[in-house]
């Protein structure tokens, strides 16, 4: 090993032996606890699959986890449609010397306390809430809408709006390196606007959409928060479960599988998608 | 035109709920809703008098405090290794480092809960959430750093080892005040952060509740949301004078690197 490379990893070792000691250990215990049983107040280390049969069998468990996949999907593809041309306004359409004002005015209300904007959508989209009042106010109902708050419809609405800086910031890189140039050679050789945003445009942001759609989606899964305030029995994720196992009901080897279980799934789900992406990216 | 009205209408939507809070805040009437009533500052009165707040307050703001000191020291080790030496293993080393930022926060609150309690069976304390903390600001305060170091002239620092300085004085006297704007955005993204973290902060308190631990026990009482949205409002002017010096100092460094802006921390 050279002398460049000793120096490297030294300076390097006490956040690596950190991360290996707070993320890579605490994360291969949660592994080890998923095999063990809970034994009233005493854990049972025998390693068992028990809880792996539990968690595949147990309808609850699989509705659960089925539906935070599909809320998680339907989160990631209303934040990043939605995104998309706020990203595109400000890498086009700002001038050079504003861009960085725009981003940070975007990012403001993420860096905002989450429990209180989370609420703050409860208050909107409640029965007698801000979003139904004014259409009342304005004559364009009759009656309150009903279905916005405590279902999926309110976990996705506030959940769009939690993340939209993670799906704007790399959309907004990926356009910022793209050769202008390009799109101009493409209007000269006979495209149209429209045909050059879909042919070069677009293609040429692909991996800045799939770094949003990866950064939206796998964070979803874990909250908890969001869909205990606003989504109500039909709005429960795999999260909630989770925390009632670990917290409530006093069972954290049934909730470390649990754990395990979504981690999987969300993780071989972003493989698959971004494998997708890769072939597509390929053949176009 | 029409992107531009649907920029506008976004970000209303992005600010709407901000907007809302200090509406709610002045308004003399316990329900969280329109029409408003009267004008009153009573909410902001009633949070110096409750005592539970002020403890939590505290506990958050020494968690904060010492989270973002300890991950903005580990996130510059890790940020110049990686800026200034190759070794081997160098991207695996920085994809754990990294993966904090987007693990899902559930996964980190669990996996140090089962450490700390089934494992260790230590209890509680102000001091797990410290270090769950400094663990998730540690990516952030690397993506800051990163920026700073990249703009940084790698010469610079050679140049004062060849005219003579030992490599720790010529890092202190030549790259630390050019990379110092980026440090003090480190620390201050990294205190925001801490300050408003609540899915790991709720795993991991023990009896010390920090404030957004604290504001979850809120929401489960109508009759004390008009305190919570006065303290929201606080929060959030508090964040927004953080952040806005934050971005200051990061485009002041980025000034002082003699390099154009292309702005945003992450």
């Amino acid at each position: 090993m050279d002398d460049e490379a000793r120096r490297g990893l030294l300076l390097i070792s006490p956040t690596a032996l950190y991360a290996i000691a707070l993320l890579a250990m605490p994360l291969s215990a949660v592994l080890a606890i998923s095999f063990a049983t809970q034994d009233f107040l005493t854990i049972d280390w025998t390693p068992t699959l028990a809880n792996y049969a539990e968690a595949v069998s147990e309808p609850l468990y699989q509705q659960l986890l089925l539906r935070s996949v599909m809320i998680a999907g339907a989160v990631t593809l209303a934040t990043v449609l939605l995104a998309f041309p706020v990203a595109y306004y400000v890498s086009f359409h700002v001038e050079q010397s504003r861009k960085s004002l725009w981003l940070f005015l975007i990012t403001i209300p993420f860096w905002t306390s989450y429990l209180i904007r989370v609420f703050l959508w409860k208050v909107i989209l409640g029965f007698n809430g801000v979003f139904n009042s004014s259409l009342l106010g304005l004559g364009i109902i009759e009656e309150p809408l009903s279905f916005l708050l405590y279902n999926a419809n309110a976990v996705v609405i506030t959940l769009a709006h939690a993340f939209a800086p993670f799906a704007i910031l790399p959309i907004f890189v990926s356009l910022e390196r793209i050769d202008r140039s390009l799109l101009e050679a493409a209007r000269d050789l006979g495209e149209t606007r429209l045909t050059t945003f879909f042919r070069v445009t677009l293609p040429l942001a692909i991996p800045g959409v799939t770094a949003a759609v990866l950064i939206v989606f796998i964070p979803t899964i874990g909250d908890y928060v969001t869909p205990r305030l606003v989504g109500g029995p039909d709005g429960l994720m795999i999260a909630n479960m989770i925390q009632t196992q670990f917290l409530r009901l006093n069972n954290a080897p049934l909730g470390a599988t649990l754990a395990v279980v979504s981690m999987v799934t969300v993780g071989l789900i972003a493989i698959g998608f971004v494998l997708l992406t890769r072939r597509w990216g390929r053949t176009e | 035109m029409t992107l531009r009205a649907y920029v506008i209408a976004y970000l209303v939507f992005l600010y709407a709920p901000i907007a809302l809070l200090p509406l709610f805040a002045f308004n003399d009437s316990t329900v969280i809703a329109f029409p408003l009533d009267d004008f009153t500052t009573k909410w902001f009165a009633e949070l110096w008098t409750v005592e539970a707040l002020h403890a939590a307050l505290w506990n958050s703001l020494v968690i904060a405090v010492v989270s973002t000191l300890l991950a903005t020291l580990l996130g510059l080790a890790a940020a110049r290794a990686a800026a200034k030496y190759r070794f081997p293993g160098k991207q695996g080393i920085m994809g754990m480092i990294m993966l904090p930022l987007i693990l899902p926060e559930i996964i980190v609150a669990v996996s140090l809960l089962v450490v700390v309690i089934q494992v260790l069976g230590w209890p509680l304390s102000r001091w797990t959430i410290v270090a769950a903390h400094t663990l998730i600001c540690i990516p952030f305060s690397i993506a800051i750093l990163n920026g700073a170091f990249r703009n940084l002239d790698a010469a610079l620092e050679e140049a004062a080892v060849d005219l003579g300085e030992g490599r720790w004085s010529a890092f202190r006297l030549v790259t630390v005040p050019l990379i110092a704007p980026g440090i003090v955005a480190s620390l201050l993204v990294g205190f925001t952060i801490s300050l408003d973290e609540f899915i790991i902060a709720f795993f991991l308190s023990g009896a010390e509740p920090t404030l957004p631990v604290y504001i979850w026990g809120l929401l489960r009482f109508p009759a004390r949301l008009p305190v919570v949205m006065a303290l929201g409002t606080l929060l959030v002017i508090a964040s927004i004078l953080l952040l806005t010096f934050a971005e200051i100092m990061r485009r002041r460094g980025v000034a002082r690197a003699g390099l154009r802006d292309k702005g945003g921390f992450l």
